[in-house]
């Protein structure tokens, strides 16, 4: 190969006097070269010492030429490609002028590894590629309720922590109240129109306590196509006592928002007004499996959307509890269900101890209110607290 | 002196293959399989007396062969085989009647096993996780199979309190998967595409159709009344199932499955019920402590197992070697 372009080169140059050696510029492969090309091919020892490596020219991308070559060009290109055509695509026929050459692309794919997953790409590379292959075998674990650890963590997790760091800014206190091992009970407020917080918090829990939170949802998120299987996926199971009394016997940390739709539905007017805490199931769960209660306050969610209207009718024909209206939705499409970006504080309250009770307690229905009502003054004085203490809503 | 066993619904794969196993065992001495059409397979040792259990025959039949220990496993998932909703309905849950009240009769039975099944939990989105022995069904099965059953255990719970002296063991067994087992699930799984329901991952729990043996046995020649559940440990779900199992699956709306399913079940393609529906769109899980605290029973197959083995059995030349256990 060097040869022949040795040969060649050597051909025309008498050919050419003051040629590109027949393919000016970067051997793109056309008979004609575009202007910005003959501005490129240089003086008439420049193509000797090209052409040896037209591959390398080739991946080149186009340099901007040095000016001072170009002067001398137009006039002699016009009439030189008629005369070396035949010569030029012996030349090049055997190496590939189009397209980037396979090291180039290695070394492309290699640049992007590093800058995509860090020094120690290759390991990186490779897991995502077990990750992918595992998820499409179907060789992965899910647990009694579905729970599938790896897809949350890889998946879920990655997506929900830019929403959580950039745009909400979650502020995490008290961390030191969640137990590092066994059941747990975290009781939060709920708001916001749409369940975020809870989501909110499934990712502080797991990036700062290093534990899994395990959602109670309504029986309606287990109604809904998708979402349903989003949250048996992410660990949710339904708020029932068995299932609440089970995950916390099994030692997990269960998530549960007493107040339900009543909760995340209120009207804006109502913000930071803790609504009716259920019935008390969760007291009931607590208190029988001798886990500890822990009280959550979350500021800065009812601020995403806030609900300044509903369409009874509709929701009751689509069989759900409300319709949201904000100042931006339904008016501005899409666009509209963009949270806004306030600032959020969660606080993990002092833990409510449960073991100093009879599990025959829970059958007392004075027992459980008292404590379902010290869950939420507890919950209701720190949100007065934490909303004191902020400065602004989006700051 | 060992056992005298009558077995019904021998004529079903399942129930001949139980009798041959239970022929084999030796605290178990002789085996009657009791059917209204003969066994198509091979029974071994077990003696075939044709019979109707929806008549009274079935009382003379423990009385001359002295039965000692009942097992029940003729109630029908669907109507495919016997011709008819009305005379699945009537196989089952009149045929059961008939059975218990012969039972009841008998002087000689002291024991009671009845093959049920968890489809009797139903399904639904307000299931919990796990159900326990003690759960029923969120809302009433209203047709089918899940009917059958449920009634059918109603009147076996009342005969285990008018005659206490009888040991009855209730197997409540999940879907029972394996390289011979015809089922509704089983079928689903055999299509070519299977129809899944979109947007929904249901829980599947499965039970090896050897485990099933061995539980029946294990209840026929021990003495452990109660409920149980029976089922293999862990999970799967529909979409780690079907990409375990390498065919492809397409989603659809629930309606548009509903639909499906009757059209094949006219065309006799598959049989798709109503409650297989709920089923692969909700799913069911079943807690099986009770199994192995009370009845002593330990599954040698998991859920995933189970499911392995049934892919063996599907396209064995595909997926030899592919290195999944």
């Amino acid at each position: 190969m060097p040869e022949e372009a040795q040969r060649g080169s050597g051909e025309d140059a008498v050919v050419i006097p003051i040629g590109t050696g027949g393919r000016p510029g970067r051997g793109t492969g056309s008979a004609r070269p575009s202007s910005a090309a003959r501005n490129l091919s240089s003086a008439a020892r420049k193509p000797a010492a090209a052409r040896p490596r037209p591959a390398a020219a080739a991946a080149a991308k186009p340099k901007p030429a040095p000016k001072k070559r170009a002067a001398a060009k137009p006039a002699v290109q016009t009439e030189a490609p008629p005369q070396e055509q035949p010569a030029a695509a012996s030349l090049h026929e055997p190496t590939p002028r189009t397209g980037i050459p396979v090291g180039d692309w290695l070394a492309a794919l290699q640049g992007a590894a590093l800058e995509v997953f860090g020094d120690d790409w290759e390991r990186r590379a490779a897991e995502l590629m077990a990750f992918v292959r595992r998820r499409l075998e179907g060789d992965y674990e899910v647990d009694d309720y579905g729970f599938d650890r790896e897809l949350t963590e890889r998946f879920f997790m990655a997506a929900l922590r830019p929403v959580a760091e950039k745009w909400f800014r979650l502020e995490v206190r008290g961390l030191e109240n969640i137990p590092a091992e066994g059941g747990a009970l975290v009781v939060s407020n709920h708001s916001g129109t749409v369940p975020l917080d809870g989501l909110m918090t499934m990712l502080a829990v797991h990036d700062k306590a290093h534990r899994s939170l395990r959602p109670l949802g309504a029986d309606l998120v287990f109604k809904m196509p998708i979402i349903s299987s989003l949250a048996r996926k992410g660990g949710a199971t339904l708020a029932c006592v068995e299932d609440a009394e089970r995950m916390l016997s099994g030692g997990e940390l269960v998530g549960v928002w007493p107040e339900g739709f009543k909760g995340i539905g209120k009207p804006f007017s109502e913000r930071y007004k803790l609504q009716r805490f259920g019935r008390g199931g969760f007291v009931s769960a607590a208190l029988r499996t001798g886990v500890p209660i822990i009280p959550l306050s979350v500021v800065g969610a009812e601020e995403i959307y806030p609900l300044v209207g509903n369409v009874p009718s509709l929701a009751r024909l689509l069989g759900v509890p409300y319709i949201p209206i904000t100042p931006f939705f339904p008016w501005l499409g899409p666009l509209g269900m963009v949270p806004l970006p306030s600032k959020w504080i969660l606080e993990f309250g002092e833990p409510i101890r449960t073991d100093s009770y009879d599990a025959g307690e829970a059958e007392d229905p004075m027992l459980v209110f008292n404590v379902t009502d010290q869950v939420r003054e507890t919950i209701q004085h720190t949100l007065f607290d934490l909303l004191r203490e902020r400065d602004g809503v989006f700051s | 002196m060992g056992r005298v066993v009558l077995v019904t619904g021998i004529s079903r794969d399942i129930g001949r293959r139980f009798a041959r196993a239970a022929a084999g065992d030796p605290s178990i001495d002789r085996v009657i399989g009791v059917d209204v059409v003969p066994p198509r397979g091979d029974i071994g040792d077990v003696s075939f007396v044709r019979a109707d259990i929806r008549n009274p025959v079935i009382a003379k039949v423990l009385a001359k062969e002295d039965v000692d220990t009942v097992v029940h496993m003729s109630v029908i998932a669907t109507p495919g085989s016997a011709g008819g909703r009305g005379t699945m309905k009537e196989l089952n849950v009149i045929g059961s009647m008939q059975l218990l009240a012969a039972c009841q009769k008998s002087t000689t039975v002291d024991r009671l096993v009845v093959k049920s099944t968890t489809t009797v939990y139903g399904s639904s989105p307000r299931d919990p996780a796990m159900f326990t022995e003690d759960m029923g069904p969120k809302r009433l099965p209203s047709s089918g199979y899940a009917k059958d059953v449920f009634e059918i255990e109603g009147y076996v719970r009342g005969f285990a309190r008018r005659r206490p002296d009888v040991d009855v063991t209730m197997i409540r067994a999940a879907n029972v998967i394996g390289p011979h087992v015809s089922s509704p699930l089983t079928n689903y799984f055999r299509l070519p595409v299977i129809p899944r329901v979109l947007g929904f991952d249901p829980r599947l729990q499965f039970l090896h159709e050897d485990d099933l043996m061995r539980v029946l046995r294990h209840a026929a020649t021990h003495a452990v009344p109660g409920t149980f559940n029976v089922a293999g440990d862990g999970l799967l779900t529909l979409a780690q199932a079907v990409r375990r199992l390498g065919t492809p699956s397409v989603a659809m709306p629930r309606f548009a499955v509903g639909r499906l399913g009757a059209t094949m079940r006219q065309a006799r393609v598959s049989d798709f019920s109503p409650e297989q529906l709920g089923f692969l769109t909700y799913g069911r899980g079943v807690d099986t402590t009770r199994m192995r605290t009370d009845l002593g029973f330990e599954p040698a197959f998991t859920t995933a197992e189970a499911f392995s083995d049934f892919i063996r059995a599907v396209a064995p030349d595909v997926r030899e070697g592919a290195g999944r256990a």
